[in-house]
């Protein structure tokens, strides 16, 4: 055997060109071209989701903006729907006060609801029974909920902005239960189990360290079910009649709703009544943009600081 | 600052662990006149149908740091959740025997959990400041329990006791989560405290931590034995070794019939023998690092 042991020769020292080369080449060409393609198919879904969105907006307002006046806002709707003038100023407050009873009713109701089902009911039977209920209301058209309201109380009491309130506030119910629930299901059990170690009881632990952390995630979820009563227009067809002077008592007497006059303006042929149907639109849209701004503000308030 | 504490005899096997001499235990009162805070007697857990402790028998004495040691599944979170009734919040645990505090049984009919909690907190393993501002976190338990007095000086006192004072001071309104997590420790820790519990209660509490703020912690820990009584479930038998006057040890055993593993407490002695001379064999094997 030989005593020679052979080394190879050290692999020289590549150059810096090589180098380049080596660092360079490491992400094949096909993988790159893949890799923009997905990012170009991404950025193009986008846009494409974007632009009904933005063409419903800039129609509106394109459409709408002409009729806004101080008048609109204030006089009451015109008599003669094929001549333009008369304001929109009862739908307005219709729209705001049946809105604001419908929330009043549904909201406080389902945050309970979901408090109820998730710190409370578990996985027992009532517990289940009502989730099952809740999806199912979610599901129920929205004229089949006015003529519900409307038997059982249009009929008795006439028609009145109230029986809307309660006709909106069905349908807002199921979104609210369910989203709230989500959101507490969100907060992490660590939270509880120091407020329960500190000495504090369970109910006073949902209020002070539970609905305070998901306050945030609530209102997102509340300001969905407002957004969609707001803009309901079957309960309310046979519901609240239609008055054309502004009624602020939502308990008796016939109301008007936004959603309402788009629907009664926007069936006639007339020109005038259809750019009312616009304003109108233009208004609705406004008044769910502004309250959800007024919304967020008031949740960040009352929310915990995140630094 | 204290006198390096020296083990009794000839240690009859070499201890894998050895005391730091800056943070040996201060000397604490004598073993039989220490007064008993916990009085444990045939402590028998269940969740469900398993048992996970069987047969613990012990005492915790008052103005001493107790720490709980032994290997994963063995017991020791269970054993100290019995202490404040946290095992009432776990669904199908059911407790048998009796825990004692100042003699009276924490499991008797008519104690209401939400007074004992009161009395005695917990700090858990991983920090869990609420998503309010530092104020706010401590403000929280006295606001509850109604404790009348200056809010601003309760919560100075509070966090200057758990050290964190001088670093919060200045933003006492910024958000808790904001904090580092040797910092939201601590800050749970003056949480706990701002209620003036008699006894606290630490799971792990410094696993989640590095070094340094362990560190912080354990010496947090000493200086506030002269006031509360702590109790400390650990990993970690360095930590022990460091940190306390009494040490339990857990260890699991295997149920041949049923296939699962049941904790018991095999020995529990003031820490310098239980390091240095333990009385069992297996306490012998976990300290020495042959097993565990």
């Amino acid at each position: 055997m030989s005593d020679i042991v052979v080394v190879p020769p050290p692999a020289p020292e590549p150059s810096e060109a090589e180098e380049r080369r080596l660092l360079e080449s490491t992400i094949s060409s096909s993988r790159r071209i893949k890799n923009r393609l997905a990012t170009l198919w991404l950025y193009a879904s986008f846009v494409l989701v974007v632009i009904p969105l933005g063409f419903i907006v800039a129609y509106v307002i394109a459409k709408g903006a002409s009729v806004l006046s101080v008048d609109w806002f204030t006089k009451p709707i015109a008599i003669i729907s094929s001549q333009p003038g008369g304001g929109m100023a009862p739908a307005i407050v219709g729209t705001i006060i049946i809105t604001f009873w419908a929330a009043l009713m549904a909201v406080p109701l389902g945050v309970l609801g979901a408090v109820y089902l998730h710190e409370y009911g578990g996985r027992g039977r009532l517990a289940r029974l009502i989730r099952f209920m809740s999806d199912v209301m979610t599901g129920v058209p929205s004229i089949v909920m006015g003529l519900f309201i409307y038997t059982i109380w249009t009929l008795r009491f006439g028609l009145s902005g109230f029986a809307g309130a309660l006709a909106l506030g069905c349908l807002m119910l199921p979104i609210v239960i369910r989203s709230t629930e989500e959101m507490l299901r969100l907060v992490p059990d660590d939270l509880r189990m120091a407020s329960y170690a500190l000495g504090n009881r369970k109910w006073r632990t949902i209020l002070t360290v539970v609905l305070p952390a998901a306050v945030g995630g609530i209102v997102s979820g509340v300001m969905l079910a407002v957004a969609r009563a707001a803009g309901e227009t079957a309960p309310l067809l046979f519901l609240i009649g239609a008055s054309r002077a502004v009624n602020w008592n939502v308990f008796s007497g016939p109301n008007s709703a936004l959603s309402l006059q788009i629907f009664s303006n926007a069936s006639t042929p007339f020109a005038a009544a259809q750019d009312r149907a616009w304003g109108a639109a233009l208004t609705l849209v406004g008044l769910v943009f502004i309250l959800t701004i007024i919304a967020r503000v008031v949740a960040a308030r009352f929310s915990l600081k995140h630094q | 600052m204290t006198p390096d504490q020296t083990t009794a005899a000839e240690p009859v096997v070499e201890p894998v662990v050895t005391i730091a001499a800056d943070r040996a235990p201060e000397p604490g009162p004598a073993p039989e006149t220490a007064p008993v805070v916990f009085d444990v007697r045939d402590l028998n857990v269940y969740y469900g149908a398993f048992r996970a402790i069987r047969d613990a028998n012990l005492h915790i004495h008052r103005n001493e740091v107790t720490a709980f040691i032994g290997p994963s599944g063995c017991g020791k979170s269970t054993m100290l959740r019995c202490f404040d009734r946290m095992n009432d919040l776990i669904e199908g645990a059911r407790v048998e025997g009796s825990v004692k505090y100042h003699g009276v049984d924490l499991y008797g009919d008519k104690i209401d959990p939400v007074e004992v909690r009161k009395r005695i907190g917990m700090v858990f393993q991983k920090p869990n400041p609420f998503p309010k501002s530092i104020y706010d976190n401590i403000a929280f338990g006295p606001k509850l329990a109604g404790i009348k007095g200056d809010m601003h000086e309760i919560v100075e006192r509070a966090l200057r006791q758990a050290a964190l004072w001088d670093e919060v001071k200045d933003r006492l309104k910024k958000s808790a989560i904001g904090l580092s997590g040797g910092q939201q420790q601590r800050l749970c820790i003056a949480r706990a405290i701002a209620v003036a519990p008699e006894v606290i209660l630490m799971d792990e509490p410094c696993s989640a931590l590095d070094p340094i703020a362990t560190a912080r912690i354990e010496d947090l820990m000493q200086e506030l034995k002269s006031q509360y009584t702590i109790v400390i479930v650990t990993h970690n038998m360095q930590q022990a070794a460091r940190v306390s006057d009494r040490t339990a040890f857990f260890t699991t055993e295997v149920n041949e019939t049923s296939d699962t593993r049941t904790g018991v407490l095999v020995e529990y002695d003031v820490t310098d023998k239980m390091f240095s001379n333990p009385t069992d064999e297996r306490t012998e094997n976990y300290v020495t690092g042959r097993f565990g």
